[in-house]
């Protein structure tokens, strides 16, 4: 018999009130002007679902969310093989194993804007490192405030070099957990390298990969401060992701009101695209 | 099917290794007949594994070689020796049904479908994984995961050698005992040469018709069961095989009579020990009885073990195991040990150094 203890909930209400102060509570103010209009001095009108209405018609809108979708869809596409690629590639065991890993953590230590800034001077045409080479050594035109395509592959470079080792460090979590039995019994079974892979390692890597992908969409699918620090949203509206359209709207034009709904429908696209894949990943397990 | 050489077979973990006990294995010659049943039995780090994985090709040997039918496959991969082999924890792959699990060895060595199904519904009859072959082998219980690795094992019919590495280890006492009768009716049934590894001699002794015995690096002994028991060629066979195990004393020898705690103590036939040889005198507990004549001992525990009792004695400060049936005596009582002669042997610097007596046996 199990017995009850309502006591429980006293121990978890800490936490209740943390998660309401901090995420709760300001997510209804958002709610709040979601609904509602303001012309100054704290004088609010109704306004229902109209602000929604707006958004989710708005061409803008749409550009942004597509375009936030793109850039979500290419880094996920480069970073995740290409973090199980060097997952795969780095020893086991050996003194080499401390170096490739503190090698692998250096991009992620450094702050957001920092990263910005550095890509942004790294990639100036006349004097960034990357900037004059490509320019004055291989002579190719390359300049990201000009030229959209530049900045998309600018801003995604920078995106993988910053975040492909949270990749590679839970691959590599999940390949080192492999027990060597493992790869014995492969050999005798006489198994290909290719299925090796596809039978013992992916499946091994899958918890944690499900985790690196779902950290890797929700984060930048939110990104804001790098392409912000090196593009500001540019050239045109180019590089305006959805976090960067919001702020414009929020703080360059001050409508509340269309950056509350925004920010909701924002909110419940990562909130249904993230429950998706979880739930597609792990829905074997279960059973 | 290959009769199997392993030729002055040594192999260190250590890239320079320099004194011999930088050797996981020293100095090894073997040869392991077509069709046998072996169990390679010793203490847990004496270099069984390593033995086995020279065999299968997963580790090459630092000096020597391995034949299979006198052809020299040292340097070659496992897939490439036409071995199977099972470890000691289940590996099954997650993702695969049980069906494609077994089914694994035979495609990857591109085999048709209909022998594939052919071959792993037998193996499945005879491990009991029918009912099971479309289940993902992910959920399975730990004693079905291992029956699944013991059938990938199996289920090639052409394999020279099938290896055990304690495959046991993580199964149930019970199904233990049923999954070894197993194996034994299996290797009757398909006469491949089978290798089983364990340090268990119960194990070992019900499985193989020849056991090796190993300790630290060597081979000590290869012998059926009964020659294991009777005349263990080193004490260290004497001490590990038999429960408890045999008595080994102290002895002193001169003039070919060998003495413990000051009596002359009659033993199987003439000593073949060197002068100046480390001697002792082995005798199992199942021969020492308890009479009127003999050495004088202090009974220090006395153990009811079921079918006979296990009496503790001490002798001039060594102890002396006696079985015997029916209730023993008292702790604490002064006894008198007789041992029986033509199974009381010497032994110099650990190895049998007595001769069993013409006629005797
Ligand atoms: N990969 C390795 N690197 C270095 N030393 C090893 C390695 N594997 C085994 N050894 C050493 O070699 C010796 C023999 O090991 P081995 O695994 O062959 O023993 P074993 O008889 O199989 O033992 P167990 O019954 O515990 O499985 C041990 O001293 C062990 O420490
Ligand atoms: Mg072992």
């Amino acid at each position: 018999m199990k017995t009850e203890n309502q006591k429980a909930w006293f121990f978890v209400l800490p936490v209740l009130l943390l998660v309401a102060f901090n995420a709760l509570i300001p997510m209804m103010t958002v709610v709040n002007y979601s609904v509602q209009e303001t012309f100054g001095d704290n004088v609010f009108f109704w306004q229902g679902l109209d602000w929604f209405e707006q958004i989710l018609r708005s061409d803008r809108f749409h550009a942004a969310l597509g375009r936030q979708f793109l850039f979500t869809f290419l880094i996920l596409i480069i970073e995740v093989p290409l973090g199980i690629a060097i997952a795969l590639s780095m020893p086991r065991k050996g003194i080499w194993v401390p170096v490739c890993l503190v090698l692998m953590a250096l991009p992620m230590l450094i702050p957001w804007n920092v990263v910005g800034a550095m890509w942004n001077i790294f990639t100036l045409p006349d004097i960034g490192l990357l900037g004059y080479f490509l320019n004055h050594v291989m002579g190719i035109d390359y300049d990201m405030t000009q030229d959209p395509l530049a900045a998309w592959i600018t801003i995604v470079t920078m995106d993988v070099w910053h975040w492909t080792s949270l990749v590679v460090l839970l691959s590599y979590a999940g390949l080192v957990s492999i027990p060597d039995a493992y790869y014995q019994a492969a050999k005798i079974d006489g198994a290909s390298n290719w299925a090796v892979f596809r039978f013992i390692q992916l499946p091994k890597m899958k918890t944690v990969l499900t985790i690196a992908i779902l950290l890797r969409f929700m984060d930048s699918f939110n990104i804001y401060t790098e392409p912000f620090v090196m593009t500001g949203g540019g050239p045109g509206n180019s590089t305006t992701l959805l976090s960067i359209d919001l702020v414009k709207i929020a703080l360059g034009q001050f409508d509340l009101g269309p950056a509350a709904a925004m920010s909701l429908i924002y909110f419940a696209i990562t909130l249904l695209v993230s429950w998706l894949f979880y739930t597609l990943m792990t829905k074997d397990d279960l059973n | 099917m290959a009769k199997i050489t392993l030729s002055k077979l040594r192999h260190s973990y250590y890239p320079n290794p320099k004194t011999l006990d930088d050797y996981a294995l020293k100095e090894i010659d073997l040869d392991w007949t077509d069709g046998g049943a072996y169990a390679l039995l010793g203490p847990s780090g004496c270099g069984k594994s390593t033995l086995l994985n020279i065999i299968s090709g997963l580790l090459v040997p630092s000096e020597g070689r391995i034949l299979f039918d006198g052809q020299d496959v040292t340097e070659l991969p496992p897939d490439k020796r036409n071995i199977a082999q099972v470890f000691q924890f289940p590996v099954i792959y997650d993702t695969m049904t049980v069906y494609d699990n077994l089914a694994f060895p035979l495609r990857n060595r591109g085999r048709d479908e209909a022998t594939v199904r052919e071959r792993v519904t037998a193996i499945a009859e005879m491990l009991e994984l029918s009912d099971l072959l479309d289940r993902k082998a992910a959920h399975l219980s730990p004693d079905n995961k291992q029956k699944i690795s013991m059938g990938r094992g199996l289920v090639r019919q052409d394999v020279n050698v099938v290896m055990f590495d304690e495959p046991l280890t993580v199964i149930d006492p019970h199904l233990k005992w049923k999954l070894r009768s197993k194996l034994k009716e299996l290797h009757q049934r398909v006469r491949a040469t089978m290798i089983y590894v364990t340090h268990d001699q119960t194990e070992a002794l019900t499985f193989a018709d020849q056991v090796v015995v190993m300790q630290e690096g060597e081979v000590v002994q290869i012998g059926t069961p009964v020659e294991l028991f009777d005349r263990p060629a080193h004490t260290f066979v004497g001490h590990f095989i038999g429960s408890p195990g045999m008595n080994i004393l102290p002895a002193e020898v001169s003039d070919g009579v060998a003495r413990f705690a000051g009596q002359a103590i009659p033993l199987e036939g003439p000593i073949t020990a060197a002068p100046g040889a480390r001697t002792e005198i082995g005798i199992r507990p199942e021969f020492v009885s308890l009479g009127q004549f003999g050495l004088p001992a202090t009974v220090t525990k006395v153990s009811d073990v079921g079918r006979h009792t296990v009496v503790e004695c001490e002798v001039a400060g060594s102890r002396v195991n006696a079985i015997v049936s029916g209730p023993g005596p008292k702790k604490g009582a002064i006894v008198q040990l007789e041992f029986r002669r033509d199974q009381t042997r010497l032994y110099a610097d650990g190895w049998l150094a007595s001769e069993a007596a013409e006629g005797a046996a």
